[in-house]
């Protein structure tokens, strides 16, 4: 283990770099606008009041804590391994998302800003703003891409019937990285009202930070109820990995733990063998993406390569740095899921345990099974349910054939 | 610090009395030919210096038309080797002519920064416009550069505090590119009063010449830039020209055309 996960350490740096990965790679116009989040937060950080009143909002609103479920027939397909679900798709909205949403819409208002702009791939990251931005009585406009559009069609009604404007995005792949490429296009030009609220742990400094920060409170709170339910730490801690927050929600408060074996699950498609994966630090090389030094799925002259999942969440050429650098590390170790194994994986959790679960967290469960049949009955996994399944029902409904008259693909 | 072929073609236009043209187009944009032509255009029109995009597949400073022209390039194959003989070609024909490449900072990381500094000088290249490469992340090319003696130009914008500029200025060379209005790159109908203020507030930072780029597409509005700036970037009304056109050919007139145009511009009292 590198001595920079020993206990106190603090990453990343003041440059925003986890080892190599990281920093601030923006235009000119942005570097005012990113010293003016990062100074905020730094402040907010050390206020009494913004801790307090985060606090409430994740407990009255949110409601926070979230559960810890044991999944007994789930349990027995992963080889009898002890598995344990950390329940973000029971918080208000259906996600983790909203954990960091509502961090940074506190951070929008001390920063004396009116309006909110954000990507969303699956459309919970919408959802969580829009969610906000009416609780606040901010602005919002979410940038989405046209084919996410289409198949998470329930969460764009949700973020309308919220009061955001949703623009669906036209240009390159039509997903997650260009509803990005669009977020930003705005922010350059409208940066004295808007705050960017970025999504996930991917960005230029400090918001692979930040986003982090407000996501710890899933392995705080999960460490503790794994420890007071079990009488040990689990041996292992899956989540999915798009760009990477809910697994570094949970992670963070494991890192120092030595014997807890961190495993992220990223989108492999149709396979990391084949051309359609999302498997970027399976197959992808340092590069960067969106502001900051990651893994990044590219060719030989840097320009991206598109990804490819069902799951519109983890369909994205890039992952957060620290992920990165945990990979390089090796703290962490990071699996492809494929379609299939995800898909089943869903299936299994809806009919053994009656929870429906999102297909990105599918991709966690696919991973849990792996790791359960691998270390045994002895074991005890820990398993980020980083969100619910309504808005995938569609996908579902078409992929298993649930429609009348209609034949699945599988 | 030492002449290169940029400082010299900035200081023989203002030794007329005037302010430079800077024309830009992406390579590889409507073919690699196309574009070496397109770009020969812009200089026989009138253009000081040009810079050659490298076009990407995330152009996340650009806003439709240029996003438009990149897609065409990488389409039909575009590739780093490419955009270097675009360079050679353009250079080759103009030699006093300043050759710049304009890039979004991936595609310089991924090549290798010393190969690409090392290539491009030997294409005859004269430097490179960075966007979204920081001064702050830009330690490491900027030695490769002066190593081959290539320029690093900068950008500047209206959100830029002042002692934010004297840093930027401090570490660039050639000119510093004062991106003066604030959004992605686009024609524009009016000037606006952005662009002065963050000339002025830029020349007290730096003896560098300060180019301005903020959506010029016509002679009225060159000439109105040209009052208060060294030089005049002119990139989308360019490539909405090859756009716009039936086919190459009447493209790349249409280009020199308006680099005519905008070359008069520039000359106005």
């Amino acid at each position: 283990m590198s001595e920079l996960h020993l206990p106190g350490t603090q990453v990343p740096d003041n440059r925003g770099y986890f080892g190599a990965y990281g920093g601030r790679f923006i235009p000119e116009a942005l570097v005012a606008a990113v010293e003016q989040v990062a100074e905020e937060y730094e402040k907010a950080k050390a206020d009494p009041a913004f801790a307090a009143e985060l606090d409430t909002l994740l407990k009255d609103y949110t409601g926070r804590p979230s559960p810890l479920t044991d999944v007994h027939r789930f349990s027995a397909e992963a080889g009898g391994a002890r598995v344990l679900l950390k329940r973000e798709d029971l918080n208000h909205t259906g996600s983790h998302k909203i954990n960091n949403v509502l961090g940074q819409a506190l951070l929008t208002r001390r920063m004396g800003k009116t309006r909110i702009i954000a990507e969303t791939g699956a459309g919970q990251h919408g959802v969580a703003t829009a969610t906000a931005c009416a609780l606040f009585g901010f602005d919002c406009t979410i940038y989405m891409g046209e084919v996410d559009t289409q198949r998470q069609a329930l969460n764009v009604a949700r973020m309308r019937m919220l009061g955001a404007e949703v623009i669906p995005v036209k240009s390159g792949s039509r997903t997650l990285k260009d509803a990005i490429n669009e977020a930003f296009r705005d922010w350059v030009a409208n940066v004295d009202s808007t705050h960017y609220l970025f999504g996930t742990v991917a960005g230029p400094h400090p918001f692979p930070m930040m986003v982090r920060d407000f996501h710890r409170v899933i392995g705080i709170e999960a460490r503790q109820q794994v420890l007071d339910r079990t009488g040990r730490l689990p041996d292992a801690v899956v989540a999915c990995v798009g760009g990477g927050s809910n697994a570094m929600g949970i992670f963070h408060e494991f890192i120092p733990d030595a014997g807890v074996r961190l495993i992220g699950c990223e989108a492999a498609g149709d396979g990391a063998d084949t051309p359609k994966h999302a498997a970027t630090l399976t197959k992808g090389d340092p590069g960067v993406l969106h502001g900051s030094r990651t893994y990044v799925l590219q060719d030989e002259d840097g320009q991206t390569i598109e990804s490819h999942s069902i799951s519109a969440g983890l369909d994205y050429p890039g992952v957060g740095p620290e992920h990165a650098w945990l990979k390089d590390t090796g703290r962490a170790e990071y699996r492809p899921v494929t379609d299939r194994a995800a898909m089943e994986a869903l299936r299994l959790l809806s009919r053994t345990e009656g929870i429906i679960p999102a297909i990105e967290s599918a991709h966690a469960l696919a991973g849990a099974l792996e790791l359960g049949r691998e270390l045994g009955p002895e074991a005890t996994v820990l398993v980020s349910l980083s969100g619910r399944g309504d808005k995938d029902m569609h996908t579902a409904a078409e992929y298993f054939g649930l429609y009348d008259d209609a034949e699945g693909t599988n | 610090m030492a002449d290169t072929k940029l400082t010299t073609a900035l200081a023989a236009a203002k030794d007329e009395g005037r302010a430079a043209l800077i024309g830009y187009l992406p390579a590889g944009f409507p073919t690699v030919d196309g574009g070496i032509a397109a770009i020969n255009a812009l200089i026989e029109g009138g253009c000081d210096a040009v810079e050659v995009g490298l076009p990407h597949s995330d152009p996340v400073l650009d806003g439709a038309v240029i996003q438009t022209a990149d897609d065409i390039a990488l389409r039909g194959g575009v590739k780093i080797k490419d955009v270097l003989r675009t360079v050679a070609e353009v250079a080759a024909a103009h030699p006093a002519v300043p050759v710049l490449v304009m890039t979004y900072w991936n595609p310089v990381d991924r090549y290798g920064v010393a190969r690409f500094a090392a290539d491009l000088a030997a294409a005859g290249g004269a430097g490179c416009i960075l966007p979204d490469l920081p001064v702050e992340e830009s330690a490491e090319w900027r030695k490769a550069a002066a190593e081959h003696g290539l320029d690093t130009v900068f950008v500047v914008a209206p959100s830029s505090q002042d002692a934010r500029l004297a840093e930027v200025t401090a570490a660039g060379s050639g000119f510093v590119y004062a991106a003066a209005v604030m959004g992605v790159t686009g024609t524009r109908a009016a000037v606006g009063n952005l662009a002065e203020d963050l000339v002025a507030r830029t020349r007290a930072t730096t003896p560098l010449p300060v180019c301005v780029g903020l959506g010029v597409s016509n002679a009225d509005q060159a000439a109105e830039v040209a009052a208060f700036a060294d030089g005049v970037i002119v990139g989308s009304a360019f490539v909405k020209r090859l756009l716009d056109a039936a086919d190459q050919d009447a493209g790349v007139a249409a280009v020199r055309e308006l680099a005519a145009d905008l070359a008069a511009g520039v000359r106005r009292t």
